[in-house]
């Protein structure tokens, strides 16, 4: 592979690697802190996008829509862990699977009565509409640099906010101990709840930020869900810094195994086989660690 | 001398007025058999993503009947309605709902070729007569053909056919074919190739994404950095969308031009853009193609409905000329079975795209149009090739 084709092609992993982490975060900090198994997060994720896209023709700019958007998603957030969520964390981990799966098909429902069935188009912003050329035939647009912009950020913040501040630790507290930290005179159940709106919000914010490259549509959901889940279960089940992790690793593997060929034990393996190359890695970590590349809790 | 004879009269007159009377109870009898109502079945997706594709084909089948009056050879028409939801894994359950519990005379269906792949299934156990609308697998008119099953949309095979003679034609030798990795994909790509080296092209790479995944910058750097004359492509919906405005922002579409089956540019302009001016595409229809027969289509549906018609539409409204010619020929019997599949094998429609006949294999053998996406439309270049008909390998009809 020609050198500058390859560093492109990393970049493109990169690039890619970090969106899925900024979905993935969310599911993680979920199941993290709360304790439970969130299957409704890829629906957060095709609402973000169907938001962006409503908002941005409401309001008639992209970045009015993504706040809008943002405290819609909080919104959201916090009316289902007051109505649902909330009732079950002490409870098994199938009943949290049965809810959150019948969330997947409440949403698609509701999208399908309110925004319909259709593919939709989200323009990218005037302002990071150009592309940068990096080669005499290929250009890369600004918007996707922006975006791993943006998610770097977003990772940067939540480990601050996490690590260094007084809302962090009391997160911390309460992903070790509930009752403990409940007795210190802490609302575990509205440090819960912010907890759940905020990782709702990521979701929803990254369809959002990524409805103008990836386009809107009914299925988009489920896609990301599955990957999440790849990133989330690789990295290991509530460690941010482990989806991290994850996420460009699998950013990586996804595109190389798009493009090159080699030879594996006297086999040829083609890229055609690349949707396998992603939960081929997954099997393989789960038979090295079984608990994920990082450890359990958020350190 | 007289009584007597009335008397015999009155007894014959008698027995005249049972027989009469016997007549008139069996007329209004044989007329019911065959003035009763045609039954026809709707298999078709009113819900998921396939959902308005089989709202389009049924309101055009019902807009074809509507100019007969509603009605089939004469007859009043019952509709039965299955919502198949494109799940295969419903497709046998819900044609036998439709074909043993409804009883119906004839099926339009249905959208997802995996769907038609168990319709098509049960109706060679049943004989039931099929009408597939819009599913495209080859093996329908192919391997899987059926004196009972017709389709009066496209097979797989038919779409990028075309587009290597259009490419070379356009001195493009040297292409890279792009789509997902699933059975429509690979159908699509394999009578690209046919058709391409035919022409006396070269595909230099064959590029595949895994169905349903939509992350192509991988491959677009491929692209790149392999420098073909241009792209073909095979992607529909959503896919489609991000596609082409990936392809428009990495900046290749101004130096590698790009090609792709109809379905490309198809329902999704609006989402696309700019990204998708001067694309072209192959398919057998285009909404501004300019014939009275189309144009007047398309008023009186916008007329109906209160949408504008697609290529859907059109496939739907064709299904409706097709068993209305039927019909005719049989006089509305349907139960005759094999004059009705003859009048179908001969039936010559007078479609919106252009008049079309039945091949062989019961698939239509119709012309394709090039068309170019121009300010959010796609306009008809000419016809790319005409009267394509479909291999229909391994079919022994």
């Amino acid at each position: 592979m020609d050198p500058t084709i390859f560093l492109i092609q990393l970049l493109n992993g990169v690039q890619y690697g970090l969106l899925l982490f900024l979905v993935a975060s969310g599911l993680t900090l979920i199941f993290g802190i709360m304790g439970v198994i969130n299957l409704a997060h890829g629906s957060f994720y095709m609402v973000g996008a169907y938001l962006a896209w409503s908002l941005t023709q409401a309001l008639g700019s992209f970045w009015l829509a993504l706040a809008a958007g943002i405290v819609l998603s909080v919104v959201l957030g916090m009316l289902l862990e007051w109505l649902f969520i909330r009732h079950l964390y002490r409870r098994d981990h199938l009943q949290q699977v049965l809810l959150t799966y019948g969330l997947i098909l409440v949403f698609s429902e509701l999208r399908s009565i309110l925004w319909g069935d259709d593919v939709h188009g989200v323009a990218v912003p005037a302002m990071l509409s150009g592309s940068i050329a990096l080669t005499e035939t290929l250009a890369y647009p600004v918007y996707r640099f922006w975006l791993s912009a943006i998610c770097v950020l977003l990772a940067g913040l939540m480990y601050y906010l996490i690590q260094h501040t007084r809302l962090g630790m009391m997160i911390r507290a309460g992903a070790t101990n509930r009752e403990m930290t409940q007795s210190l005179g802490i609302d575990i159940g509205l440090l819960y709840r912010f907890v759940f709106a905020f990782g709702v919000a990521l979701a929803a914010f990254a369809g959002m930020i990524a409805a103008p490259v990836s386009s809107v549509f009914p299925g988009m959901g489920n896609q990301v869900l599955i990957l999440c889940f790849v990133v989330v279960v690789i990295g290991g089940l509530g460690s941010v810094k482990g989806a991290l992790a994850a996420a460009l690793l699998i950013g990586l593997i996804d595109t190389f195994g798009k493009v090159v060929e080699f030879e594996l034990a006297g086999f040829q393996v083609l890229p055609e086989l690349a949707g396998m190359s992603v939960f081929v890695m997954m099997a393989i970590v789960l038979l090295w660690r079984p608990e994920g590349l990082f450890s359990r809790r958020l350190r | 001398m007289i009584k007597p004879l009335t008397r015999h009269s009155s007894r014959r007159d008698f027995l005249t007025g049972v027989g009469a009377l016997a007549g008139v109870s069996l007329l209004p009898l044989a007329g019911c058999a065959k003035s009763d109502k045609v039954r026809v079945g709707f298999m078709l997706p009113y819900t998921g993503t396939y959902a308005q594709l089989g709202i389009a084909i049924e309101n055009g089948f019902r807009l074809a009947l509507a100019g007969q009056g509603g009605k089939l050879g004469g007859r009043e028409v019952e509709y039965f309605k299955v919502d198949d939801e494109s799940n295969p894994a419903k497709a046998t359950d819900n044609a036998n709902k439709i074909i043993t519990r409804d009883k119906v005379d004839v099926v339009v269906g249905t959208v997802h070729s995996g769907v038609a792949m168990g319709l098509i299934k049960v109706a060679r156990e049943t004989g039931s007569l099929v009408l597939i609308p819009n599913a495209g697998a080859n093996a329908a008119t192919g391997e899987l053909c059926s004196p009972n099953v017709f389709r009066t949309s496209f097979s797989n095979w038919q779409p990028t056919h075309p587009l290597g003679k259009v490419m070379v034609g356009n001195g493009h030798k040297k292409a890279v074919f792009i789509t997902w990795k699933y059975a429509a994909g690979e159908e699509a790509l394999a009578s690209f190739a046919e058709g391409y080296r035919a022409a006396g092209g070269s595909i230099v790479k064959e590029l595949f994404v895994p169905f349903p995944n939509v992350e192509f910058q991988a491959l677009l750097t491929e692209i790149a950095a392999l420098q073909p004359d241009a792209v073909a492509c095979f992607f529909a919906g959503g896919g489609a969308v991000k596609f082409v405005k990936d392809y428009a922002a990495a900046g290749l579409k101004q130096k590698i031009p790009l090609y792709g089956s109809g379905f490309l540019t198809e329902g999704v302009l609006d989402a696309q853009g700019e990204a998708a001016e001067g694309v072209m595409t192959t398919l057998h229809y285009a909404d501004s193609l300019d014939n009275a027969r189309n144009a007047a289509f398309r008023s009186a549906y916008r007329d109906a409905y209160g949408t504008d018609a697609d290529v859907y539409a059109v496939q739907g409204y064709d299904t409706g000329l097709l068993l209305i010619q039927a019909l005719e020929k049989t006089g509305g019997d349907i139960t005759d079975r094999e004059a009705v599949i003859a009048a179908m094998e001969g039936a010559v429609i007078d479609s919106p795209r252009g008049q079309w006949t039945m091949s062989k294999a019961h698939n239509p053998v119709q012309d394709f149009y090039l068309r170019r996406v121009e300010n959010g439309d796609n306009k008809v270049i000419g016809v790319a090739w005409s009267a394509l008909e479909d291999p229909a390998r391994g079919c022994s009809m």
